[in-house]
């Protein structure tokens, strides 16, 4: 007696505590949806399967659960890929469920058969092909310990049509045995002691942050340390959010578009903390040239991470949080006054800035004035280009998990459907997508995803009628030959929201944001908000390729000039 | 320089693919890679032989070690081990070189494991210099086929 693998597959997923899944049905996973009539996870039918895979992270990314998604086989599956791809880079944990053809006809190319446990293995933690029924419960319960555990990421389950509608007589096993999968999350002793020495002997300290602080949940050790040791901290892309950015010691973000502040911090220290980070080329810039004077102290969960880019004095494999904690414990209250104020004579004399914000409408303008009318406690999310630099410079983000982008992969797209993953982890939550006529043309059909499950998304859209980003390095590295990044297709976006059921609205001048934006951010209803902007506006600082942190192009140097 | 890593991996469908495949996708050159089941028959061991500076040989094993399929991995190059190598080679061999390639192929402690009307088949095993030397001598007759193992490697002493 037994029950259909699908069966087991459901019944494993509710005692995993799924709440949602995000997915298109199709041929192969028929048993699999005839199965979900019996539970009270709830599915969310979204448009495209990238944007199922997509919100699934933003859902996972807002409540630190695993998010989970399901697609047939063949093009359902392969419209995962870059979402797989993405959470893959950014380590989010997740269990994607596709379907495969019969295992009879495994290996045919038969109908809607492809080989995606083959394609998305440099892009998975982990990944299965189930062939046998009894295996699904345990293959469930394997998954979702890999996804979450260790350095998250994203684990695939390939299950055959056959597989699902079989029958399984087994359970899930008790606990989870892997004899190739033990994660350290102790540091070591010896390298917790040397961390903490240096530190306290250190006189130009900088902490660098990325996202494994905020998967690991060590935003509170964080700001311990860096008060108890008076430890200036700058952030990467993934990292936003894990230290307030209204805190004396914050010097934002660094890196390729980074504060000039954070950026020469890096590149005069002495000593550079970096936790759970990667080293990514967008933040070191010339990997010679960045933190040149620096000792480096690296702590990650991923022993593959240490030394991979960088060369580091004293590497700790653990957790965040725990390792974290064990250096308190060592370390005393001291403060580096003349560092600070060195700090603080670059903060004041380099700050962000973009001119002025009276005469046209400037994209920055509207981000700051957003964080200000959210108190800075919106969960935003960005897909990818200039706008995507402008939300992270600008916002001035306060909260862990605040802020969500496909960081490593940069994928366009990405924003929207995590918004909507997110809003459906977190009802109450207000939640913004800040995205760019290119990026939300690539999943604006989510729109409808949208007002089907009610969510009250505020989309802010900077129509620059182009891809900014891309014109942007054109005018810096092609002599302004711009090709192929101008639109003169695009939609009436108001319009097209309003065709959805949607709220619009349309800002062209600067005294229309503030009262728009309030608008906006009290309707309940999904609501977009157009920003007509300036195809000539850059992100700066920009430090140029293959070039030093300390090397970058700063507003002052350009159009601050021409202005004078 | 070359290095010689042990892996112990599950003895599953796909794994073997996994490995190939971090290898070429981060740019390392595998120069040979063997597997086979070990007395448990759960478990494979492969002994990958890969080039490379420090740095590169710490990212590999660092990049296979996350594998979950992974078990155990060590690095055996500095360690006392023996290894060998199976060679099988077809060579010409009409009746008036016969005697001479008899003779190489006792040198070597190789053997004959098949006679044709103008080719020998010969089997060997050994250290790659060895597989390298016998090689070597057979070229001058003309070598037909030649397929190689690749390398297997075992530590000295107790099992640790
Ligand atoms: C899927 C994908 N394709 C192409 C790119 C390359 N790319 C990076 S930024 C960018 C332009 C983005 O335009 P838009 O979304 O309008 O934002 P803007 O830069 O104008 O603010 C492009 C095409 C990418 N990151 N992702």
């Amino acid at each position: 007696m037994g029950i259909t693998g699908a069966q087991a597959l459901v019944r494993t997923l509710e005692e995993e505590q799924v709440e949602i899944i995000f997915g298109i049905p199709g041929g192969a996973v028929l048993p699999i949806y005839d199965a979900l009539n019996e539970t009270n996870i709830r599915h969310v039918l979204v448009r495209f399967e990238q944007a199922a895979v997509h919100a699934a992270s933003g859902y996972a990314r807002t409540t630190g659960k695993p998010g989970v998604c399901l697609a047939t086989s063949g093009p359902g599956a392969t419209n995962l890929v870059t979402g797989i791809a993405g959470a893959y880079m950014d380590s989010i944990p997740l269990v994607v469920l596709t379907g495969q053809v019969p295992t009879s006809m495994i290996g045919t190319d038969a109908f809607q058969e492809v080989d995606i446990t083959g394609i998305t293995f440099p892009i998975t933690k982990h990944n299965y092909l189930v062939k046998d029924p009894n295996d699904l419960p345990r293959v469930v319960k394997e998954a979702f310990h890999i996804a979450r555990t260790g350095r998250p990421g994203p684990v695939l389950i390939d299950i055959p049509k056959d597989v699902a509608a079989g029958i399984c007589s087994r359970g899930a096993p008790e606990r989870v045995e892997l004899r190739g999968y033990k994660p350290t999350y102790k540091g070591h002793p010896n390298q917790i002691r040397n961390a903490a020495r240096l530190m306290q002997e250190a006189e130009r300290p900088v902490i660098f942050v990325g996202g494994g602080v905020i998967s690991s949940g060590a935003t509170e050790e964080l700001r311990k340390l860096a008060e108890t040791l008076s430890i200036p901290v700058a952030t990467t892309l993934m990292g936003i959010g894990s230290f307030p950015e209204n805190h004396p010691l914050s010097l934002g973000m660094l890196g390729l578009h980074g504060t000039a502040y954070a950026n020469y911090a890096v590149t005069e220290a002495d000593l550079l903390i970096a936790l759970g980070v990667r080293f990514d080329d967008r933040v070191t810039g010339l990997v010679e040239k960045f933190a040149p004077r620096a000792k480096i102290i690296h702590l990650d969960i991923d022993p593959a991470e240490i030394g991979k880019n960088v060369e580091v004095n004293v590497p700790i494999v653990g957790d965040v949080k725990l390792v974290l904690q064990s250096i308190l414990a060592l370390v005393e209250e001291k403060k580096n006054e003349e560092w600070l104020a060195k700090i603080n004579e670059w903060r004041e004399r380099y700050p962000l800035e973009y001119g002025n914000k009276k005469e046209t409408l400037r994209p920055q303008y509207v981000i700051e004035e957003l964080g200000r009318l959210t108190d800075h406690q919106a969960i935003v999310t960005a897909d990818v280009g200039q706008h995507q630099m402008w939300a992270a410079q600008f916002y001035k983000f306060a909260r862990p998990g605040s802020f969500l982008t496909s960081g490593g992969l940069g994928a366009m797209g990405y924003g929207f459907p995590a918004a909507i993953g997110a809003q459906l982890g977190n009802p109450e939550a207000l939640v913004i997508a800040v995205t760019g006529d290119g990026s939300f043309q690539m999943n604006m059909a989510e729109m409808a995803t949208a007002m089907e499950n009610n969510l009250p998304i505020k989309i802010l859209l900077f129509n620059n009628s182009g891809l900014g980003m891309v014109r942007q390095l054109q005018h810096f590295y092609c002599e302004r030959r711009y090709t192929a990044v101008e639109f003169t297709g695009n939609p009436d976006f108001v319009r097209l929201a309003e065709c959805y059921g949607a709220a619009a609205y349309r800002i062209q001048s600067p005294e229309e944001v503030v009262p728009v934006l309030k608008e906006a951010l009290n309707n309940d209803r999904l609501t977009l908000v157009e920003c007509v902007i300036d195809r000539d506006e850059w992100v700066y600082p920009m430090v140029p390729s293959a070039k030093g942190l300390d090397e970058m192009i700063q507003y002052r140097d350009v159009e601050g000039k021409q202005n004078e | 320089m070359k290095h010689t890593l042990a892996v112990l991996v599950e003895n599953r469908p796909g794994v073997l693919a996994r490995i190939a495949g971090l290898f070429s996708r981060r740019g390392y050159n595998i120069e040979s890679l063997a597997v086979g089941q070990t007395e448990n028959p759960d478990i494979a061991r492969m002994t990958i032989v890969v080039d490379g500076d420090d740095r590169v040989i710490e990212q590999v094993s660092k990049q296979l070690h996350k594998l979950i399929d992974v078990i155990k991995l060590s690095d055996i190059t500095e360690e006392e081990y023996v290894d060998r190598e199976l060679l099988l080679v077809k060579v010409n061999a009409d009746p008036s070189v016969r005697g001479e390639i008899m003779q190489i192929v006792d040198i070597f402690r190789a053997r004959i494991v098949d006679i044709g009307r103008n080719t020998l088949i010969i089997e060997a095993t050994g250290d790659e210099g060895k597989i390298n030397a016998i090689e070597a001598s057979l070229r001058p007759f003309g070598i037909k086929e030649l397929v190689r193992t690749g390398k297997i490697a075992m530590v000295r002493g107790p099992k640790q």
